[in-house]
């Protein structure tokens, strides 16, 4: 036990670490001028900038409209995808003619770069919000499906058949033995969607939006404003792990199971 | 001694279908099991102890031959039959308690009813006090308590048992074989039981089926009575010249 938690703390050290020598190598790159302030602004005009961002918000919309915005999408798109791809994805691997159905399309969208599909979204959709919560919803989508799907391939033939034997029906089997036993998977690949969705927000973000905070990125490159850049990037970056810790915390109490058997 | 007959298996033949040609695992298997047996099946691996369990269990169908439940033929697996594996297939997801539930809940028997039963077995199996606890902490004995808790919870008209004490040390083994004695003396409850223990099946044991390997079937069936002999305190059998004589004839038959 003891040895386990002085392994964490040195490993907590060596991340804290890597981030110091970041910011090191940053600082100096920047003091001493070695490239273009255009190009990698220096810590203190990022925070400069995150400052005012803060206090007056970009184009007229404050940061946290921005940042509100697109954890609103992103939130939307996930609940849509985790409500249809868990019972679509179990119900695949449950019963193999679903699954004879649905697998092919899933296996067919899913290596596609999203921007190639979103401008076929685009066109069906129109430029609003329906398009870029689609494009991440599909992105959300498959991860999430093909885990269930090999989860519910997975799930120990035991369980199944002692079920059966203590008088299970087909209904209270899928509710009661097939569902629980796949929540650990379903877990890990919601955790996955998630952040796939994610990196596909500044995607959907580029075209037709006038706010978020991938707009952000991309309207501030248009201008050439790279401590916006920075700070955008930056913040997407600790949304996206805090999201992650988040779901982690969830995970750790609702399969408490997780790892026994 | 003129128990009702529960199981009747005529010629049954097991074909598994692999990628050339199938594999028979079974060959005319002929079976007769009544109320209070406690049949304990020995044999080398590989000979069909497991594929004769899965068919009385409803999870494999014979390929020939014929299986009948009081009478009725058998169309899968159900309440009637409970089953313990070797490895405790408990779900972790629940608390041991309702692992025992499981069963009367699904029978839909009202929630008093529901935690009576519960209670009485864990009470049996000496395991009120974990009730409440996940089963991946309890150790390996315990889970499969608790597994014979939730199969014995449906009060199930045979009680299959697949190797169920195959993974558990010297003395953890003897005392599920008193508790499982013991259940089936109190209750007086039909058990089925695969082992590869030749003293587990003389201990407790009142019918021994001993199989051979291609053809998968019965060679030979001994009546005894040894688990009448069984030391209270230590869960031994008083061994003697007769105990040892079967056992030979018995190792005799596996071994060749
Ligand atoms: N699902 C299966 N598919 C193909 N062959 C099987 C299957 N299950 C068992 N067998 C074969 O049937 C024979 C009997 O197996 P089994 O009943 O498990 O034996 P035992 O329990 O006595 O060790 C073995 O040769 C085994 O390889
Ligand atoms: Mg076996």
């Amino acid at each position: 036990m003891q040895n386990k938690k002085d392994f964490n703390k040195n490993h907590r050290m060596l991340t804290l670490l890597t981030w110091a020598f970041i910011f090191l190598v940053w600082f100096l790159i920047t003091r001493f001028n070695l490239v273009s302030h255009l190009i990698v602004p220096s810590p203190g005009e990022v925070i400069q900038t995150f400052i005012s961002i803060v206090k007056d918000g970009y184009n007229g919309i404050s940061l946290w409209e921005h940042l509100g915005i697109s954890m609103l999408r992103l939130l939307i798109a996930s609940l849509l995808a985790i409500v249809t791809a868990v019972p679509l994805g179990l119900f695949s691997g449950y019963f193999s003619k679903v699954g004879a159905v649905v697998d092919s399309i899933v296996q067919f969208y899913r290596p596609l770069p999203p921007l190639a599909y979103y401008v076929v979204l685009i066109l069906w959709l129109g430029i609003d919000e329906s398009s870029k919560i689609t494009l991440l919803y599909l992105a959300a989508f498959a991860p999430i499906y093909i885990a269930c799907v090999s989860a519910v391939s997975n799930i120990r033939v035991e369980y199944l058949l002692s079920a059966k034997s203590l008088g299970a029906s087909g209904k209270d089997l899928f509710f009661q033995i097939v569902f629980p036993a796949c929540l650990p998977d379903i877990f890990t690949s919601i955790r996955t969607a998630v952040g796939v969705a994610y990196t596909t927000l500044v995607s959907a973000e580029m075209i037709a939006a006038t706010s978020g905070l991938g707009w952000m990125v991309i309207d501030a490159s248009r201008y050439l404003k790279s401590s916006v850049i920075f700070v955008g990037i930056i913040i997407m970056g600790i949304s996206g792990v805090l999201i992650d810790q988040g779901l982690k915390a969830l995970e750790k109490k609702i399969v408490f199971w997780k790892g026994y058997q | 001694m003129n128990n009702e007959l529960i199981i009747e298996i005529d010629n049954l033949t097991v074909d598994y279908p692999t990628e050339n040609e199938s594999v028979r695992a079974l060959d005319g298997v002929d079976l007769k099991i009544y109320q209070h047996d406690f049949i304990c099946v020995l044999g080398p691996s590989g000979c069909g102890k497991s594929t004769l369990l899965n068919v009385i269990a409803g999870f494999t169908r014979p390929s020939d031959g014929t299986f009948l439940m009081q009478g009725q033929p058998v169309a899968g697996p159900d309440r009637q039959r409970g089953v313990v594996f070797q490895s405790a297939s408990l779900y972790p997801w629940m608390s041991v308690r309702k692992n025992v539930e499981f069963g009367p809940k699904i029978k839909g028997l009202p929630a008093a009813e529901i935690n009576r039963i519960a209670s009485h077995y864990l009470d049996q199996v000496h395991l009120l006090e974990v009730a409440d606890q996940p089963p991946f902490q309890l150790s390996g004995g315990m889970k499969q308590r608790v597994a014979l808790a939730r199969a014995l919870a449906n009060e199930p008209a045979i009680l299959l048992l697949d190797e169920p004490f195959g993974a558990l040390d010297a003395l953890t083994r003897i005392h599920m074989q008193q508790l499982v004695r013991k259940i089936w003396q109190e209750d007086q409850n039909t058990i089925f039981m695969i082992t590869h223990d030749v003293d587990e099946a003389l201990s407790l044991g009142t019918r021994l089926l001993v199989m051979s390997k291609s053809p998968g079937t019965i060679i030979q069936e001994f009546n005894v009575a040894f688990c009448d002999r069984v030391d209270e305190r230590t869960g031994r059998v008083h061994v003697d010249a007769d105990y040892l004589a079967r056992r030979e004839e018995i190792l005799d038959l596996i071994d060749v």
